[in-house]
This record gives structure tokens, sequence and C-alpha cells, in this order.
């Protein structure tokens, strides 16, 4: 079995997020146009509590959904077909800020797939993108807008992001 | 979740886990086909050859679709316009086809077993588009895939097949996944095309249109396969109508939840009176619109590779 270490606990992730959530607001003045897309799965969740805590610096509620990046992954007949998960964007997205949110931040290949399908869905004015844990070994020339922890990570070791239920959250990282 | 094949060959062949497993992908391809953009480029750089070597309309249309909402590139092959009718045996169709580097063959063929000979004669992907009277895997799994849709589960079902069950491989496809996924099943029709020895697929068996539906939460009705009869299983389609068809006042007498699907071509005032076919407890053209995102699902899962499906986050 894997040997874990622990890297953020529950009030660590909840701290990363309202400084994130802070960032967010900072950077975009128009809030209105603002929107949030979590990626399956590990993003959904992130993008959820994001947008309650932006939700209440702004005071309106920020629309919220969900992007699945399987149909649009670079390494479609190599792997096991990956199990497809809801993509639920319930508003228009062209002329928004739609900032992407994800758990991890490795390679980048999610993020190019994620950027990909959003175009289905209309045009966005920009697209900034924000993760809980930012692990290195990009291969790809994408870089995050906002970072819950910059984590030094050998390219073997895995994170794991666990979010239960609020009192039970964590992020560890594994050595195989 | 996970599909390990490069072929969809049968039904027969699937474990419930495989067939849940389509079932749960079609519904994201489903909302795919609900957007303004209703393409992903999944398949992009993929040749699919359809070799419909008997006629198909709905169905090739469905495949062809399918693919193009996958961004593959086609290419279109019926028995009329090709060399077979030179005479050309499918092997060789089949190598030739190959030898253009096609990445996907899907088979539409009189005989039972096309598919299974070219998936152990080629390097591409067979999907069965319909094998003689033997499968056709992907309406059994669009019928189940709109059965779920629709009462949220199959299994405790009541499913009643009615109509040509002999020469029909819908029925075989629709028994092997309905029966797997833990549906009740019962056959009906006439004597002749419907033997007994279908009762040991699992299926109940009865010449009682009546009493076959009184139950039924799904009536799937079956053309009858003239193609396919080398001769007389009934005296007229008059007498097969009052007998066997589905009228108003057949459907009457079953619950009021009964709903009702049909894989077409439809013969309306035979197998089923016209104006049940437009009925609202029909599901005749949702199962065309689910047929799409269910062949979307089998060719997204048989393009996977041997690698983990999980990449280390």
């Amino acid at each position: 079995m894997a040997e874990a270490t622990l890297i953020l606990n529950a009030q660590a992730i909840q701290r990363a997020l309202t400084r994130i959530a802070h960032e967010i607001a900072e950077r975009n003045e128009a809030s209105q146009e603002v929107v949030l897309v979590g990626i399956q799965r590990g993003g959904v969740p992130l993008a959820d509590r994001l947008g309650k805590l932006l939700g209440g610096i702004w005071n309106h509620t920020v629309p919220t959904g969900q992007l699945d990046v399987g149909m649009h992954r670079d390494d479609l007949d190599r792997r096991i077909a990956p199990a497809v998960l809801p993509t639920v964007i319930p508003f228009d997205v062209t002329g928004k800020t739609v900032v992407l949110v994800d758990d991890v931040l490795f390679s980048g290949r999610t993020t190019r797939a994620a950027m990909d399908a959003l175009n289905d869905f209309g045009r966005p004015r920009r697209i900034q993108l924000a993760v809980l844990v930012d692990r290195g070994h990009r291969e790809l020339p994408i870089k995050a807008d906002f970072v819950g922890k910059n984590l030094p990570t050998a390219p073997t070791e895995s994170v794991r992001v666990r979010l239960d239920e609020e009192d039970a959250d964590e992020v560890l990282l594994e050595k195989t | 979740m996970s599909w390990n094949r490069k072929h969809l060959l049968d039904i027969e062949s699937l474990t419930v886990e495989e067939i849940t497993t389509v079932l749960d992908t079609a519904r994201a391809f489903k909302a795919v086909g609900e957007r303004a953009i209703k393409k992903v480029p999944a398949l992009r750089g993929k040749t699919v050859v359809n070799l419909f070597v008997e006629p198909s309309t709905r169905t090739r249309i469905s495949f062809e679709l399918s693919e193009q909402r996958l961004s593959a590139d086609i290419i279109n092959f019926t028995a009329e316009a090709s060399s077979l009718k030179k005479g050309e045996t499918l092997k060789d169709t089949a190598r030739n086809l190959e030898a253009l580097n096609t990445d996907f063959i899907v088979i539409r063929h009189s005989a039972s077993g096309a598919p299974h000979f070219l998936a152990r004669e080629l390097n591409a992907s067979v999907i069965n588009a319909g094998d003689g009277a033997h499968e056709h895997p992907t309406q059994a799994l669009l019928d189940a895939f709109t059965i779920r849709e629709r009462k949220g589960r199959i299994a405790g079902l009541n499913v009643t097949i009615l109509g040509d069950i002999l020469y029909s491989r819908v029925a075989r496809s629709d028994i092997w996944a309905l029966t797997r996924l833990g549906a009740k099943v019962t056959l009906c029709g006439p004597s002749t095309l419907v033997p007994r020895v279908f009762e040991q697929m699992g299926c109940r068996v009865t010449y009682n249109v009546d009493e076959a539906i009184q139950d039924a939460d799904i009536i799937n009705l079956l053309r009858i396969q003239h193609e396919r009869q080398r001769k007389s299983m009934f005296p007229s389609l008059g007498e097969y109508s009052s007998l066997f068809g589905l009228n108003k006042a057949r459907l009457a007498r079953t619950k009021p939840d009964a709903l009702i699907m049909h894989p077409g071509p439809i013969n309306r005032g035979v197998e089923i009176d016209s104006e049940i076919a437009d009925c609202g407890r029909s599901l005749i053209l949702e199962q065309v619109t689910n047929g799409l995102a269910v062949r979307m699902a089998v060719l997204f899962l048989v393009n996977g590779g041997k690698g983990p499906q999980e990449i280390a986050p």
C-alpha cells in the first residue's frame, strides 16, 4: 500500500479556498461577468465551494457549471475509455470570464482538453484557471492563475484530494 | 466502470457491468446531442467504414451521424453499389477496406456470424450492426437505455416482446440484455414464430396476447421479417393483425403506465394501430434519438486502448 503524507487538512483547504476566492474577486472587478466551471470530477465540489465563497464576497450568486473533458482528451486510443461524467453548463459562457476549477494541476493536458471542450459552449471573454494543488511537471504551456498550494513532487508520486464532507477533507501525497 | 473490448459483436458475451458502462456512457453522449454544437473530437483522425451488405436505412443513418458527431472520417459501403455484386468475397472486401487503414468497421450482413468472422480476420475494431437472425447489439443497448431512462430501472420490470421472434435479431439481443439486467421477459406471437425453445434463454413464452401484455411495463413490438421467412408462417397479415396487433382495445387492458416500443420500421395497421404508434405512451421516436447516443458511446468505448483508465492526479 502507498505511503501517504498529509499535505493539507480540512482547515488548510478551507483557508486556501477563501484566499483563492478573494484573489478571484480582486482580479475580476466586473463580478457579474464571472462564472465558475468545475472540471470533473475533483474540480466540481471545489467550484461549488468557491461559488458560495464568492457569492458571500459579491452579494450575488455566481453561476457554476461542471465540465467533463473525457471526450476531448488526447490519449483516448491509448487508455481504457474514461468514465464520462455529466457536463452541465446552464448558462451562456460567451463574453464571460470563465474560471476553470480543478483539484490538481499536473501535465496541463486536462486543462487543455477543458479549454477545448468549453469552446463548444461559446466564446468566453477570457478563461482563468484556479487549482487547489499545483504539483508541477507541466507538459504544455499552461499556468494557473490561482493556486491553493504549490507542491513539489516526483513524477512517480500521486496527489490524492479527498473532498467528502467539510471535516474529512484532506490532500495527501502518496508514494507508490 | 470500464470497457476492455475492442469489438462489439453481440450482447450474449457482455457482462452486466459492461452493458451498464455503455448505458452510463450513452447518457453523456445524449447530452452532446442536445447542445448547439453537437460534435466532439473523440474520434478525430479515425476512419470508420460502414459496410452495409444488407439494406438498412435507420441503423445506417444512425451510425453515420454518430460517427460524424465523434469527428470520424467515414466511408459508406452498400451491397448494391459495390464489388460484392461482382463476386468479391466478404473477406476480400474487408481486407481491401483495411488496406485503407480503417480503424472501425460497422457491419450489417444477412449471414449470422459475419461480424465475428471479420473480427478474427482484421485488425480493425468491428461493430455488429445486425447479422442475420443472430444479434443486433446496438438496438438492444438503445432499448435498454430507453427503458432505464423512462422507468428509472430495468431490474424487476415485465417486458413483453410481441411479434416475429424467430427471425428477429432484435429479439435475441433484447432478450440477452434485458434478462441479464434483471427484467422478466415474456415472448408472444404466432406459435410458428415463437418456438418454445426460447424458454431456454430465460423467457416466458405464451400465445395469448391479452395475457402476455396485461402485466407488462414495456411492450416491445416487432415487425414481421418477411425477407427472412422462407415460407408463410401465418395465414395472412389481416389475421396476424387481429390476433396479435396492438390496438386500442388491447391497450386499454394493459397497465396505464405501460410503454410501447418498436425498433422500426413500423407497419401501421399490422403489428401496431396507427394512433397507438403516435400516442404519448409510444417511445418509438425516443428510441431513434437514443440510438445515436448509444452508438456514439459504443464507438467511444471500443476506441479505448490498453493503458490504465485513471491518470495519476
